[in-house]
C-alpha cells in the first residue's frame, strides 16, 4: 500500500456506515439472505487490508488522512501499524461471520434489518477506534462504539432486563469515555501532541510532568470500563441480553478489547513506570480471579461465556501492565486467540440456544448426534481457550507463564493467579463446549425460529427458561443449525488451530509485529506449538489438571462459589442500581429544595443576590463612596420635599392594609416628581405624576376586585428578615449611585445635543428631540412595547378557558 | 428638506454624510422586517388565512437576510449603520460584528423552524389573539439585541423581547400558564429593571452609551469609577437572563406551561440573548472587570451545569426535564466565559449556537411525543420507538447532542471548553462539564428506555406518523446538528475569529470610528 492509496483507505473506512444505510431496504427486499450482500462489504474491508499486511509485517506503519477541524488541529489521520492491522482484520473478518450468522439468527425477525445496520455501524465506529491516530478521532469513534453497543444491547427493547443492561453498559462504558476524553486532553495539553504517533516522542516529558498521574487514572477509566475491569465488570454480563451475534461480535471479540487495545496502544507513552505495572496487573488479577470465580456459578451458557470474557480481558489487562519482556508477546498472541476462541463459543450457544430452545447447562445434553458439526467447531475453540496444543490458546498461555515466572513475591502471586484463572477458564471452556454434547439424550423444549429467537428471557443469572410455555411440543427434532450459522464457528475455529500450527508464519505475519508496535521495538516471537520441557510447559500441566479436576466437579464447585458470593451479597451491579437510585432521589430533594414553587422565596433569593452583589464588591474593591457633603444653602421647600418622600415611605411600610399603602407609595412617588421640577426636568416630572397618578388608581380598582386579604399578615421574624434586605439593596444602590456620580461627568452627549437640536433637528425642546430623533430608534421600540402590552391584554382579557380562570391566584403548590 | 437651511458646517459636524453602501442596510434589515410584518400581521389579525401564508414566506425571507448579513460580515468584518445618521457616539449606532451576525442567524433559523411547527400547535384562538405578531415582534427583539451597538438600545430590545414572549407565555390563559407567567414576569421585570439601573449608572460614570465608546473608554477611566461593582450589577443582571444558578427560578417555573413551540423558542433564544449580552459587556466592554470576577462566573457555572443536570434527572415530565437542560447548556457557556480566553470565548460561542438549534428541536420532539403518546409524563409516555421508528431516532441523535456526545453538535464546543479549561488550569470547570454531560446523558437515555423503548402495558401499539409540520422543523434541526457534528470546521473558525473580534475589537471600533475614537 502507498499514499495514494489514501483515499481508498478512507473509503474502507466509511463504508460500514453507507452499507448501515442501506441495510434496512436491503432486508426488506431479500429478507434474511441480505447478509449474503452486506457481509461482502466487511469481507470486502478484510480483503483490502491484507494488501497492507506486508508492508506492516516490515515494520513499517501506514498513515495518511485528512485535515478534518484545522481549527482545532484535529485531523481524521490514521495510524495502521502492527497493532492496529490485526485488530482491523479481526474487526472486519469476523463482522463478516457475525452477518450471516445472524442472518440465520434473526431470520424472519421483523426489524432484522435494522439490526444489521446497527451491526454494520458499529463495526465502522470500532474500526475508527484502531485505526485513528488523532486523539479525538480516537474518542469520538470510542462513543460510537459505547453508542452502538447501546442501541444493539436494546435491541430487544420490550423487555425491561434489556433496556436496564443497555443504560448500565452506556453509563459505564460512556461515562469511561469522558474520562478517556479528559484524560487525551490532560495529555494534549501536557505534551502539546494530539496524535499518537507523534506522542511517543514526548514520553519521557509526559512521564515526568506531575499531571502523569491523573492523566493515567483518567486513561485508565476509559480504558477499564471497556474492557470490563473490576469493578466496572458488570454490566459486561448483563450486555448478554442482546442477541447472541452481538454478544459474540461486540462483547467478546471486539468491543471490550478497545480497552485492551487502548493500553497496548499507550503502552510506550505511559507505561513502563510504577504506577502503570502496579495498577494494571493488580486490576487484571482480580478481573481475572473474579471473572472465573463468578462464571463457575453459573448455568446459562452465555453468562458463563461472559465471565471468561472478563477474566480472560483481566488476564489481557494484567499482562500488558506486567512489564517483563514476554508479557507484551503473551499479551498480544492471548488477545488474538481469544477473539477466535470466544467469538465461536458464543456462536456456539447461540446455535444451541436456537436449536435446543434453552441455554441451560443443567438441562443441556447429548446434542453431539444432532449438532455434529457445531459439536466439532465448540470442540476445537474450547482447546484453545484451554490452552492444548497444537492450538493458538496454548501459544499463548505458554508465553504468559514465560511472562510470568520469578523467584520474587510479585511474580509468583500473579503465577499463582493465572495458573488459578486459567484453570478454571479450562474447565469453563469444556462445560461450554462439551456438557451439552455429550451424556443422555435431555428432554428440550426443541428449536425456536423468528422472532421469538431474539429474547431468550433469561433476564436472572442461574433461572432456566423454557419454550415449551409458547405451546411448542416437547421433545421434537433438534438438527442442525443452518449453513449461515455454521460458517462463522467454523472458519474462526478453524482459524485458531490453523494459528497453532503454522506458528511460524502467523507470528511473522501477526504476533511479532503487534508486539513490536506496543513495544515500540522490534520484537519476534519463537514460540511453537510443540511442548517442550520448561517450567512454563509444567504450569501448563498444572493448569490443565486443575481444569479437569474442576471440570468434573463442576456442580460441587458451582454451589462453593455460589455459596461464597452469596456469603459476600453485594455486588457492584446492585451498587449500580443503589446509585441511579441514589442520584435519582438526590436530584428530586436538591431540585426540590431549589425549586420550591413559592413566588416569595424566589424574589427573596434575587434580592438577596442583588444586595451581595452591590455590597459586597464595594466592601471588597473599596469602591465606597465618600460621605457626600451636606448642601450648604438647602432651601426649607426642598428639605419640605424629601420629608414628604420619607415619610410617604414609612407610610408605605406602617400602613394596616394594603390600599393605605398604594396611596401611600403615591405620596412617595409625586415627591420625586416635585423633586424633578425643582431640577428644572418638566417633562420628567409631568410623565411622573401621570404614572403615578394612574397608578395609584388603577391599583386601588384592582385591589377592588380582587379575593386578596385587606392586609400583609407577616411574622415578626420575617418582617426583619425582608427588611434586611430591603434596606441592604437599597443601601447599595445608593451607595453605587453616589459613588457614580462622584465620577466627574462627561458632557459630551449633553453638550452634542444642545448644540444642534435646534440648529439641525429644528426642535428647541431638546428632550422631545431626543425622544424623536437623536434616539428615535429607541422611542420606536418602546411604541412597539406599549402596542405589545395592550395586544397582550386583549388576549388575557378574551382567551377565557373553563370560565373559572383567576388570574392573580397565584398558587405555589400547583407548580414546579 | 430644510438641508440648504443648514450650513454644511454644522451636519458635518453633528451627522454622518457619506452615503450608506446597500449591503449596510441588511445591519437594521432583520429587526426592521420583524417589526414591519407584525404590524401588518396585527393589521389583518382576523384573517386567519393569511396569518400564516405571510407568516411562513416573512421567517423564510428572515433567514435570507440574516444569512446575506452573515455573508457581508464575514467579507467585510464588523459593520455599523447610525440611525438618523448622527455621528456616533451620538445618535444611536448598529454595529454587527461576527458574533451578533452568527447568533442573529440561528435566532432566524429557530424562528423559520419555529413558525413551521406553530402551523401545527397553534390553534385557531391563539391566532386570533396575536401568535404571530407576537412571534415576530419576540425575534424583532432579539435580532434588534443581536445587532445593536448602543447599550441603551440594548435594554430597549430586552423590553421588546420580554413584553412578546410574555404575550406567547399568556396565550391561552390557563390555569397553569398563568401561573408561570406571573413568576416569569414578576423575576424578569426585576432582572431587566436592574439592567436599566446598570445602564444608568454607566452613562453617569461615562457619559455615553455607544457600546464602542465605552470599550474604547474603560481603559482610560481612573480608579474614581466604581467599575468592579457596577461590573457586578451587570453580570447578575445578565444571569438572571441568562437562567443561571441561583436566579433561574423563572425557566422552570414556567417553560413547560406554554404551547411546546413557544417554549422552545424561548429555550432555544431567550437565555440566549442573556448569555450574549453578557458576553458583550463582559468580554467586549468591560474585560478587565471581566477577568477579575472569573471565578465567580465560574463557580456559578458550575453550580448551574450541575444544578441543571440534577434537574433533568428529577423530572418526570419532559418539557420540565428539558427545561433544566436548558440550564445545563448556560453553566456549560458561562464556563467559557469564565475562562475568557480566546478558546474558551470560542466554544461558550459555538455552544450558545448549538444550543439554540438543539434546545428547539428537543422541545418540538417534545411536542411531538406528547402528541403520539398522549402525555409528557415519563410515567405515562410509551412505545414511542415502535409507533415511529424515524422519530425515535430524530429523539436520539438530539438526545446526545444535548448530552455531548459525539459526533452530534453539542461534543465539539464541549471538547474545546474542557480543553481550555485544561489549559488554564481550571480542571474543576472541565471536570464539571464531563459530569454533567454524563448526568445528562442518564437522565437523556432514561427518558428514552421510558418513553421511546418500552412498550405500553397493553402490549398494542398503532404505528403514527408525524405530520409534515412537525417532521420538517425537528428533522431540519436534527439534520442541522448531525451536519455540524460531522463538519464543524466552517462554525468552529467562525467561531473563534468571532472570539477574537470580541477580545480584541479593533475592528468593531474602526467600523463605528472610522476616523479613530473622539477623545473627550
Amino acid at each position: 500500500m502507498a499514499a495514494h492509496d489514501a483515499p481508498y483507505i478512507f473509503l474502507a473506512l466509511i463504508a460500514p456506515f453507507l452499507a448501515a444505510a442501506i441495510a434496512p431496504l436491503l432486508t426488506r427486499a431479500l429478507g434474511h439472505w441480505a447478509a449474503l450482500p452486506l457481509a461482502l462489504v466487511p469481507a470486502g474491508i478484510f480483503a483490502f487490508f491484507c494488501r497492507a499486511l506486508p508492508d506492516v509485517q516490515g515494520g513499517q506503519a501506514l498513515t495518511g488522512g485528512y485535515l478534518w477541524v484545522p481549527s482545532f488541529n484535529v485531523s481524521y489521520s490514521w495510524l495502521i501499524d502492527g497493532l492496529s492491522l490485526p485488530f482491523v482484520l479481526l474487526i472486519s473478518g469476523i463482522c463478516a461471520l457475525i452477518l450471516l450468522y445472524s442472518g440465520g439468527y434473526l431470520k424472519g425477525h421483523p426489524q432484522q434489518g435494522r439490526f444489521f445496520s446497527f451491526i454494520l455501524m458499529f463495526m465502522g465506529s470500532m474500526l475508527g477506534v484502531v485505526v485513528s491516530d488523532s486523539f479525538l478521532m480516537l474518542f469520538i469513534y470510542w462513543e460510537l462504539t459505547s453508542i452502538t453497543s447501546f442501541l444493539l444491547i436494546g435491541f430487544d427493547h420490550s423487555r425491561e432486563a434489556s433496556r436496564r443492561a443497555a443504560i448500565q453498559a452506556l453509563v459505564v462504558t460512556g461515562g469511561g469515555g469522558l474520562a478517556l476524553l479528559g484524560g487525551l486532553l490532560l495529555v494534549w495539553n501536557i505534551t502539546g501532541v494530539s496524535t499518537i504517533s507523534l506522542l511517543i516522542e514526548y514520553a519521557p516529558a509526559l512521564k515526568a510532568s506531575p499531571y502523569y498521574f491523573a492523566a493515567l487514572l483518567l486513561i485508565l477509566g476509559g480504558a477499564f470500563t471497556k474492557s470490563a475491569q473490576f469493578p466496572f465488570h458488570f454490566w459486561l454480563p448483563n450486555a448478554m441480553e442482546a442477541p447472541t451475534p452481538v454478544s459474540a461480535y461486540l462483547h467478546s471479540a471486539t468491543m471490550v478489547k478497545a480497552g485492551v487495545f487502548l493500553l497496548m496502544r499507550l503502552q510506550p507513552a505511559l507505561g513502563d513506570t510504577p504506577a502503570w505495572e502496579t495498577i494494571l496487573p493488580v486490576f487484571g488479577g482480580v478481573t481475572l480471579l473474579a471473572g472465573t470465580v463468578i462464571g463457575l456459578r453459573q448455568t446459562d451458557l452465555k453468562l458463563m461465556l461472559a465471565y471468561t470474557t472478563v477474566a480472560s480481558l483481566g488476564l489481557l489487562v494484567m499482562m500488558t501492565g506486567f512489564g517483563t519482556p514476554h508479557a507484551l508477546e503473551s499479551a498480544a498472541l492471548y488477545l488474538i486467540a481469544h477473539a477466535l476462541f470466544k467469538g465461536t463459543l458464543f456462536m456456539v450457544a447461540g446455535a444451541i440456544d436456537h436449536e435446543a430452545g434453552t441455554r441451560d447447562i443443567t438441562r443441556l445434553g447429548g446434542l453431539w448426534r444432532a449438532m455434529p458439526l457445531t459439536f466439532a467447531a465448540a470442540m476445537l475453540a474450547a482447546l484453545s481457550m484451554g490452552g492444548l496444543p497444537p492450538f493458538l490458546g496454548f501459544l499463548a498461555k505458554e508465553e504468559v507463564y514465560e511472562a510470568l515466572v520469578g523467584t520474587n513475591p510479585r511474580a509468583l502471586a500473579f503465577t499463582l493467579a493465572a495458573v488459578i484463572g486459567n484453570g478454571l477458564m479450562f474447565a469453563l471452556a469444556f462445560a461450554v463446549a462439551l456438557k451439552p454434547f455429550v451424556g443422555p439424550q435431555r428432554d428440550l423444549p426443541g428449536p425456536h425460529h423468528g422472532a421469538a429467537s431474539v429474547a431468550p428471557p433469561s433476564a436472572l443469572p442461574g433461572i432456566s427458561h423454557s419454550r415449551g410455555e409458547n405451546g411448542k411440543a416437547h421433545g421434537h427434532h433438534i438438527h442442525e443449525a443452518p449453513p449461515l450459522m455454521l460458517t462463522g464457528p467454523v472458519v474462526l475455529a478453524l482459524a485458531g488451530l490453523a494459528a497453532g500450527i503454522f506458528s511460524q508464519a502467523f507470528h511473522a505475519t501477526f504476533s511479532s509485529p503487534m508486539t513490536s508496535a506496543i513495544a515500540h521495538e522490534a520484537r519476534e516471537i519463537t514460540i511453537s506449538a510443540v511442548p517442550h520441557l520448561s517450567l512454563p510447559f509444567a504450569l501448563s500441566l498444572v493448569t490443565i489438571a486443575l481444569g479437569v479436576v474442576v471440570y468434573f466437579l463442576l456442580d460441587r464447585a458451582r454451589e462453593a462459589a455460589a455459596a461464597s458470593l452469596e456469603a459476600i451479597g453485594w455486588g457492584p451491579d446492585q451498587g449500580f442500581d443503589q446509585a441511579m437510585r441514589g442520584l435519582i432521589k438526590g436530584a428530586h430533594v436538591i431540585t426540590r429544595k431549589i425549586q420550591t414553587g413559592r413566588l416569595e422565596t424566589y424574589i427573596m433569593v434575587v434580592f438577596i443576590v442583588i444586595a451581595a452583589t452591590l455590597l459586597l464588591p464595594m466592601a471588597i474593591f473599596a469602591e465606597w463612596p465618600s460621605l457626600p457633603v451636606w448642601p450648604a444653602e438647602a432651601g426649607i421647600h426642598e428639605l419640605v420635599i424629601f420629608a414628604i418622600a420619607v415619610i410617604g415611605l414609612f407610610a408605605v411600610v406602617r400602613a394596616a392594609d394594603r390600599l393605605t399603602a398604594i396611596v401611600s407609595l403615591g405620596i412617595q412617588g409625586f415627591a420625586v416628581a416635585l423633586i424633578y421640577m425643582l431640577y428644572g426636568a418638566p417633562d420628567l416630572a409631568f410623565t411622573q405624576f401621570m404614572v403615578e397618578t394612574l397608578s395609584v388608581v388603577i391599583l386601588a380598582l384592582v385591589m377592588t376586585r380582587l379575593d386578596l386579604q385587606p392586609s400583609d399578615h407577616r411574622h415578626g421574624r420575617e418582617m426583619v428578615k425582608d427588611a434586611l434586605i430591603a434596606l441592604a439593596c437599597g443601601a447599595g444602590f445608593t451607595l453605587l449611585l453616589l459613588r457614580a456620580v462622584q465620577v466627574p461627568f462627561n458632557t459630551s452627549l449633553t453638550e452634542f445635543f444642545s448644540q444642534w437640536s435646534k440648529i439641525v433637528a429644528h426642535g428647541s425642546n431638546v428632550v422631545n428631540v431626543i425622544i424623536v430623533d437623536f434616539r428615535g430608534t429607541d422611542t420606536l421600540g418602546e411604541i412597539a412595547v406599549v402596542t405589545i402590552t395592550g395586544l397582550v391584554i386583549l388576549a388575557l382579557i378574551r382567551i377565557r378557558v373553563g370560565g373559572d380562570v383567576k388570574p392573580a391566584d397565584n398558587d405555589p403548590e400547583r407548580s414546579a | 428638506m430644510a438641508a440648504s437651511s443648514i450650513p454644511l458646517e454644522a451636519l458635518e459636524k453633528s451627522m454622518v454624510l457619506a452615503p450608506v453602501p446597500a449591503e449596510h442596510w441588511l445591519v437594521i434589515a432583520p429587526p426592521v422586517w420583524c417589526m414591519l410584518v407584525g404590524a401588518i400581521l396585527i393589521m389583518v389579525r382576523k384573517r386567519m388565512g393569511l396569518q400564516s401564508w405571510l407568516s411562513i414566506p416573512a421567517l423564510g425571507g428572515l433567514v435570507l437576510i440574516d444569512a446575506a448579513l452573515l455573508a457581508v460580515v464575514i467579507r467585510e468584518g464588523p459593520i455599523t449603520m447610525v440611525m438618523g445618521r448622527w455621528l456616533p457616539p451620538f445618535g444611536i449606532a448598529f454595529t454587527v460584528d461576527l458574533t451578533g451576525a452568527l447568533f442573529n442567524l440561528a435566532c432566524g433559523i429557530a424562528a423559520l423552524a419555529g413558525g413551521i411547527a406553530a402551523l401545527g400547535d397553534i390553534d385557531r384562538t391563539r391566532r386570533t389573539y396575536g401568535f404571530f405578531p407576537f412571534l415576530f415582534l419576540m425575534v424583532g427583539g432579539v435580532s434588534g439585541a443581536f445587532l445593536t451597538g448602543d447599550i441603551f438600545n440594548l435594554y430597549v430590545w430586552f423590553e421588546v423581547l420580554l413584553i412578546s414572549s410574555f404575550g406567547l407565555l399568556i396565550l391561552g390563559s390557563e390555569r397553569e400558564q398563568l401561573d408561570g407567567a406571573t413568576k416569569y414576569a414578576i423575576l424578569n421585570l426585576i432582572g431587566t429593571t436592574l439592567f436599566l439601573i446598570a445602564v444608568g449608572i454607566l452613562y453617569a460614570v461615562f457619559g455615553t452609551l455607544n457600546m464602542a465608546d465605552i470599550a474604547a473608554k474603560a481603559p482610560t477611566l481612573g480608579h474614581d469609577a466604581p467599575m468592579m461593582t457596577l461590573s457586578l450589577v451587570f453580570i447578575a443582571a445578565f444571569m438572571m437572563k441568562a437562567a443561571a444558578f441561583p436566579v433561574n427560578f423563572w425557566l422552570p417555573a414556567s417553560y413547560h406551561t406554554p404551547r411546546i413551540v413557544v417554549a422552545g423558542l424561548f429555550a432555544g433564544l431567550l437565555t440566549k440573548v442573556g448569555v450574549y449580552a453578557l458576553i458583550r459587556v463582559m468580554v467586549m466592554m468591560f474585560p478587565e472587570e471581566g477577568n477579575a470576577y472569573s471565578i465567580v462566573i465560574g463557580v456559578v457555572a458550575v453550580l448551574t451545569m450541575l444544578t441543571g443536570s440534577l434537574g433533568a434527572i428529577a423530572q418526570s415530565d419532559i418539557r420540565r426535564m428539558l427545561g433544566y437542560m436548558v440550564i445545563t447548556g448556560i453553566g456549560i457557556i458561562l464556563s467559557g466565559v469564565a475562562l475568557g480566553a480566546q478558546t474558551a470565548i470560542s466554544g461558550a460561542l459555538f455552544y450558545s449556537l448549538h444550543s439554540m438549534i438543539v434546545m428547539l428541536a428537543l422541545y418540538l420532539m417534545a411536542g411531538i411525543a406528547g402528541r403520539m403518546g398522549g402525555s409528557f409524563s415519563l410515567h405515562e409516555l410509551s412505545g414511542l420507538y415502535a409507533k415511529s421508528p424515524l422519530f425515535a431516532a430524530l429523539t436520539l441523535a438530539l438526545f446526545f447532542s444535548v448530552s455531548g456526545l459525539p459526533p452530534f453538535s453539542g461534543f465539539w464546543p464541549k471538547a474545546m471548553l474542557v480543553k481550555a479549561a485544561f489549559d488554564f488550569g481550571a480542571w474543576w470547570q472541565g471536570a464539571a462539564i464531563l459530569v454533567s454531560g454524563l448526568l445528562t446523558t442518564i437522565a437523556a437515555t432514561r427518558a428514552f428506555a421510558l418513553g421511546w423503548w418500552r412498550m405500553p402495558a397493553s402490549g398494542a401499539v398503532v404505528p403514527a406518523r408525524m405530520t409534515a409540520a412537525e417532521l420538517i422543523p425537528l428533522a431540519g434541526l436534527t439534520l442541522l446538528s448531525v451536519g455540524v457534528g460531522i463538519y464543524p470546521e466552517p462554525l468552529l473558525a467562525l467561531a473563534q475569529t468571532a472570539a477574537s473580534g470580541l477580545l480584541e475589537p479593533v475592528a468593531y471600533l474602526h467600523s463605528v470610528f472610522p476616523s479613530g475614537v473622539p477623545t473627550p
